[in-house]
């Protein structure tokens, strides 16, 4: 029976399993009873997976983590190596800008595909946005929500281009800490932002070009909106789909 | 009851910040205003090691006859000093504010370079809404 016992990682490697620390190696939990030795710990590298392990990040449960929160102080500190790093590798406001938007695009892809399978991974009927303003409204409300932990403030649609979009959020969390020097005074970090919805516009079949930009009001001073440019082919497809 | 003046003298004692609030102290050049940041540098490095019973954290509080000087060493070094009248009581805990908003809108800050000079609207905005304009 004593080799019955649940394993739980069968994807296991011997290489991931020696990366281990050392404290574990040693503790008399850690040998199986099968290699009592405690006098020669590293042949227990070879050894099964100790029970009350950490599992792997890829068996965890994707539920788990849907009402996690994040501590918004490490992320600004991420955030802010980011863009120091990305500072240091460019030429302009524009490259930097395109940067942030293809880092932010990276995580858009997988916002996207983790949102689907959380809303509808379980429906009998899973479908998805196929008309473009269900799909936005869905990225100002479920998105943003999933990525800041509150909805967008505002949708707008531009007077003069038929093309463009618009969501408005007054203080981004992401950029909240951040003072840009007066020589950049057109950079907006919020194109990691536009990155995201660009990422997840693409994903739903709505290809567009995303730019963030600043709109400061008196009350808001860090008020950003995000500038969607759809491509033509959507709004043919849109045009063509009317009832 | 009144707040003068507010420094942030980094870790090699040089003077990254300074603002003043009100017309309370006399108007100094930059220059000088460095100078003395070096000189609380090094006298806060004095009391430090004067400790009769182990170590210490050096001056907390430098009192004049018409106003005191109370300072908030951090664990990374950086000095955080406020001048103040006398009968000020919360010097301390308009420190530990200051502190946080240095921490947020300075640290948090990408454009902000290490032991430099602090300009940051944040950091501004921030000890406005604490401590009032200047």
């Amino acid at each position: 029976m004593a080799y019955n016992q649940p394993q739980p990682h069968p994807r296991f490697s011997v290489l991931s399993s020696s990366s281990l620390s050392s404290l574990e190696h040693l503790s008399p939990v850690g040998s199986s009873t099968r290699f009592s030795l405690p006098s020669a710990p590293s042949i227990s590298t070879t050894s099964a997976p100790k029970p009350g392990q950490r599992p792997n990040i890829y068996d965890r449960n994707l539920n788990k983590t849907r009402a996690a929160e994040v501590s918004a102080s490490a992320f600004a500190f991420l955030f802010s190596e980011l863009v120091q790093y990305t500072h240091k590798r460019v030429n302009g406001i524009n490259d930097l800008e395109r940067r942030l938007n293809t880092l932010g695009y990276r995580v858009g892809m997988r916002v996207l595909e983790l949102m689907s399978w959380r809303a509808e991974g379980s429906t009998k009927a899973p479908k998805r946005e196929i008309r473009f303003l269900p799909a936005l409204m869905n990225i100002h409300t479920h998105v943003w929500r999933a990525v800041f932990g509150r909805p967008a403030d505002a949708i707008e649609k531009s007077v003069q281009n038929a093309d463009e979009y618009m969501i408005i959020d007054n203080d981004p969390p992401i950029t909240r800490h951040i003072s840009v020097p007066r020589d950049m005074s057109s950079l907006s970090c919020s194109s990691f932002t536009a990155g995201i919805v660009e990422a997840v516009l693409d994903g739903l079949g709505f290809p567009a070009r995303v730019t963030a930009h600043n709109t400061p009001t008196g009350q808001y001073p860090g008020r950003t909106t995000i500038l969607i440019k759809l491509e033509q082919s959507v709004l043919d497809r849109e045009e063509a789909m009317k009832p | 009851m009144a707040i003068h003046g507010l420094w942030v003298i980094n870790k090699a004692g040089g003077l990254v910040y300074q603002r003043n609030f009100g017309d309370g102290l006399p108007h100094l050049t930059s220059n000088e205003y460095l100078v003395l940041a070096g000189t609380l540098h090094g006298i806060h490095a004095i009391t430090s090691r004067l400790s009769p019973t182990g170590s210490s954290s050096g001056a907390q509080e430098i009192c004049g006859e018409t106003f005191k000087m109370t300072i908030l060493l951090t664990a990374t070094g950086t000095k955080f000093v406020l001048l103040t009248s006398l009968a000020e009581p919360n010097a301390g805990s308009v420190l530990q504010k200051v502190y946080e908003a240095y921490a947020d809108a300075v640290m948090k800050n990408p454009f902000h370079t290490p032991e430099m000079p602090i300009r940051s609207e944040g950091f501004d905005t921030r000890i406005t809404a604490l401590i009032g304009s200047g």
